[in-house]
């Protein structure tokens, strides 16, 4: 059925900014698992008198997130009053950014393999405040909604993608890399539990025949807000979900609802919130208690030579330069605590002389920088093993037998092509040999082995 | 029991030092007087008499000690009233609206502060019309305030209480807050000192947002030389708003330079208020001040671009009382602020944003680039605060639009965000006070203090008192 039809995506990631500080008041923006309404003053409450007072360390994490999706940043921005109902909005509006966006026309390589590429375009990346939390509990036998205002404030970071995106796999893709960058930016924990990273994605399908109205920048007359959406896994189901649901409609040649919807985790299905007959008017007016943002060429140039290697420069830095596989890359660059260990241990294995594949392999397959917390530890570690004889290569043999006979199901899965349980039988060799079997000999016997 | 109190803070505080009397006996006199008038005007929504005590004992306390300096304490002894917009930690605080009529602030705001720290004594919290919406005081949910020069006319508006504190000697000085005119305008109708200082001078944190790119924090006093006191205190930054700028004026020359804008004399303009302009200007003339005719050709659209602006940002800015806090809901609001926030929001719609807002936006522009013109070549602008002296209660309060043009020689400055100071300038016949306003540029307040207490050396209008 989908063949009919290509889906055309477009992607609202907030982010909320790590500062210590609320982005208009003081108070500690850390409000996970925080005791309700302690973190709060006049501001974020939205007290009658009180004013917002920019952070700008808020200001300057959104241009680094800017320069990093390679936007444009506007030398002139503003924020927004952008109004809308709701208890857990204090003053009624929220401070946003809506004609002056600080950054704007981005873009990132999506890599989907070695060879295959794409562009994202990134159409803006604004700064605004974070809403309070409501909480609906039983009190006293009683259905009551109470609001938490620690929240309020916090700095909200939203990037707006433009529709270019065509399969839910681009989308997963995408969202792993957003979130990757925005750590090794040190500006978020982007964490989707603590809902310190939120996704929501507008879906619709485009007839096979009109795609080529797509680059022209037409597209499809409708579309469908997934929102409330907690993991990329969710999201991604949710996605493939509605490529089925729309295209069953459009075959009938039916209209597609435009709407909001949510996804049920349990049925794998997606459902109906909210149906927009029209836009919602948000009254955007220029927040009159901030003075213009003026961003100059200078705080540019700064932020962009503060600017930390990227995910995507990692990766070609670690395989250029110490010749590892992309697979082992991808496990260290997308962990980022493992990838500056591994950057730690590396200074230190040299002056050692130790080799870098001894060091991937001791953290890769033994996990060993689990057990040393410190790179010096796992150093220290692989030299004792360097120092120490080998065991022959008889006895390596012997004990590679053992662990096949053992491990038949994995030497089974090996043999079928999943090669990277060789690591696990590499493990396993050598924790029979109690650590002294050769590597590069455990590996060369092992692999003769499991070929016969 | 003091009989009566000095004419400035100069002098208050000389008797405070020669210790003809105490701070405590001062606020003994103002609360005795608030107790026996205030029932007929009406000016005063809530008396702090427990804080004001305590903070003249502390002064006393003070002043008794006698290692100070009034640098310390430059408003030692100064008996204020702050209009009920202003936020009073832990005294109730209703911005003269039902829907705060139980709101009691954990906070004050920075001006409160600034003046307590200063050594002023707070008295109380004065009626105004809600949400500072009016320029008669009617609108107020707690009832008018009355004219104490005319219990049948109304002081003026918004600030209508601050201004009867002062003109009726219930505090020495009051704070109130301008927006479109609100604390010019009942100077004029009292008899009264009042500033609006430059935006962006005097912290507007902790007071009741009416429109926040025009809400400025001004005072009445009944000297020009106070009024400079004062400023001196309330001005400067802190870290709460970001509106602020640290910017100062420019010192005034020895050749003084006036201009009267021709569009503020024409239609609309009382003939005895004219007049009473006009005879000011030739007793400054006699002192060598030169005068000279400009023009500021974009005037006739002040009111209508004030009016599309203002409510805009009194549409938002009252969204926060939306029935979840504070006790009341929306149908607390009285018809004026409805009338705004309906017209507001209108404004601000899809759809009639550009034509509105926007287009408002643009001509305040062009209303700010024309006195930045004129003060190219004049230290300052003359003409009358108000159209009129003070109306009869009931007058206008059930036609808005024409209510609306009492701003029509106060609503520029606002959207220019430059300073005004309103200074007694005679009476009408039946005894109504009028007022003068001078107009500077931004920052420029002490040109308009230099020119106005010239002008109070010369004339002895502020000297002279309503008979209550």
């Amino acid at each position: 059925m989908l063949k009919k039809y290509r889906p055309v995506i477009g992607l609202e990631v907030h982010v909320e900014l790590g500062t210590r500080t609320k982005m208009f008041c003081s108070c500690s923006a850390n409000h996970f698992l925080a005791e309700p309404n302690t973190n709060v003053c006049p501001i974020c409450m939205g007290l009658p008198g009180a004013m917002p007072y920019a952070n700008k360390k808020g200001i300057m994490a959104t241009i680094k997130a800017g320069l990093a999706f390679g936007c444009e940043i506007n030398s002139f921005s503003k924020f927004d009053r952008k109004h809308y109902y709701y208890p857990d909005l204090p003053k009624g509006y929220q401070i946003s950014q809506y004609e002056l966006p600080i950054c704007k026309n981005g873009y990132f390589d999506l890599k989907e393999s070695d060879s295959k590429s794409k562009k994202i375009r990134i159409r803006r990346i604004h700064l605004e405040e974070d809403t309070g939390k409501l909480v609906h509990r039983t009190l006293e036998g009683r259905k009551v909604s109470l609001i938490d205002y620690n929240r309020s404030g916090v700095p909200l970071l939203e990037m707006v993608t433009e529709p270019d995106f065509e399969s839910a796999n681009e989308v997963d893709l995408f969202l792993r890399e957003v979130q990757l960058a925005v750590r090794y930016l040190d500006i978020s924990g982007a964490n989707m539990e603590q809902g310190s990273m939120r996704l929501e994605a507008n879906v619709s399908l485009c007839k096979e025949e009109d795609v080529f109205d797509l680059k022209k920048g037409i597209y499809p007359d409708y579309k469908v807000e997934l929102k409330n959406i907690n993991s990329f896994r969710f999201l991604k189901k949710a996605l493939e979900f509605e490529f089925e649901r729309q295209a069953e409609i459009l075959s009938r040649n039916e209209k597609v609802v435009q709407e909001t919807r949510g996804f049920d985790e349990v049925k794998a299905v997606t459902f109906s919130q909210r149906v927009k007959e029209e836009a919602q008017d948000y009254r955007y007016f220029p927040e009159p208690d901030i003075p213009l943002l003026t961003i100059t060429v200078d705080i540019v140039e700064q932020v962009q030579k503060s600017l930390p290697e990227l995910p995507s420069q990692r990766r070609e830095r670690l395989m250029k330069d110490y010749f590892l596989s992309s697979n082992y890359t991808e496990l260290l660059v997308s962990d980022l605590k493992r990838a500056e260990y591994f950057e730690r241990a590396v200074i230190l294995a040299k002056e050692k002389d130790i080799e870098i594949n001894k060091v991937v392999g001791a953290m890769i397959n033994q996990n060993l920088d689990i057990k040393f917390s410190e790179p010096a530890g796992l150093i220290k570690y692989l030299l004792e093993i360097k120092n120490k004889a080998f065991v022959s290569a008889d006895e390596v043999v012997a004990s590679i037998d053992v662990v096949i006979h053992e491990n038949q199901q994995a030497v089974l899965d090996y043999q079928s092509g999943k090669e990277q349980i060789l690591g696990f039988l590499i493990g396993q060799v050598q924790r029979k040999l109690k650590g002294k079997g050769e590597a590069s000999l455990v590996s060369e016997k092992i692999k003769e082995k499991l070929k016969s | 029991m003091i009989e009566s109190v000095p004419d400035t803070i100069e002098k208050l505080q000389e008797g405070l030092l020669k210790k003809n009397y105490s701070c405590v006996e001062l606020v003994d006199y103002y609360l005795n007087r608030i107790k026996k008038y205030d029932s007929s005007l009406n000016s005063f929504l809530t008396i702090s008499e427990d804080s004001a005590y305590s903070q003249a004992k502390k002064m006393d306390k003070v002043l008794n000690g006698g290692s100070f300096s009034l640098s310390e304490y430059p408003l030692l002894g100064v008996v204020v009233s702050f209009k009920d917009l202003f936020l009073t930690k832990g005294i109730r605080t209703t911005a003269g609206s039902k829907v705060l009529q139980s709101y009691v602030p954990p906070y004050s705001s920075t001006v409160v502060m600034k003046l307590l720290s200063a050594g002023a004594i707070m008295i109380g919290k004065t009626n105004c019309d809600a949400w500072a919406h009016g320029a008669s005081g009617e609108n107020s949910d707690y009832g008018p305030t009355k004219n104490p020069w005319n219990k049948k006319y109304v002081p003026g508006g918004s600030s209508s209480g601050a201004a009867v504190s002062v003109s009726s000697d219930f505090s020495f000085v009051a704070l109130g807050t301008d927006t479109g005119g609100s604390v010019r305008q009942p100077a004029s109708f009292t008899n009264l000192v009042g500033l609006k200082p430059t935006y962006g001078l005097v912290s507007r944190y902790g007071v009741v947002a009416m429109a926040s790119s025009l809400d400025t924090i001004g005072h009445f006093t009944k000297t020009v030389e106070d009024s400079r006191r004062i400023l001196a205190v309330t001005g400067g930054i802190d870290n709460y708003d970001s509106t602020l700028c640290g910017e100062k004026g420019e010192k005034i020359g020895e050749k003084i330079k006036i201009g009267i804008p021709k569009e503020y004399f024409g239609e609309g303009l009382d003939l005895e208020v004219r007049e009473i302009i006009l005879k000011a200007i030739e007793i400054l003339k006699k002192k060598g001040i030169a005068f000279k005719e400009v023009s500021l050709p974009h005037t006739e659209y002040a009111v209508p671009v004030y009016y599309v602006i203002q409510p805009a940002e009194v549409s938002s800015n009252l969204s926060r009382y939306d029935g979840v806090r504070y006790g009341n809901d929306r149908d607390s609001f009285g018809s004026e602020a409805r009338r705004r926030i309906m017209l507001g929001t209108y404004v601000l719609s899809e759809g009639y944003r550009d034509a509105y807002y926007l287009k408002a936006m643009k001509v305040r522009k062009k209303i700010s680039d024309d006195f930045d013109h004129v003060f190219v070549d004049v230290d300052a602008i003359l003409c009358p605060t108000a159209p009129t002296p003070a109306f009869k209660l009931g007058e206008k309060a059930n036609d808005p639009l024409k209510m609306y043009l009492a701003d029509i020689y106060t609503a520029s400055a606002s959207l220019a965000g430059i300073p005004g100071l309103s200074i007694p300038a005679g009476f009408t016949k039946d005894k109504r006070p009028v007022g003068m306003q001078l107009l500077g540029k931004r920052f420029n307040e002490n040109k308009l203090f230099d020119i106005g207490e010239m002008f109070q050396k010369l004339t002895n209008y502020h000297l002279e008192k309503p008979v209550i």
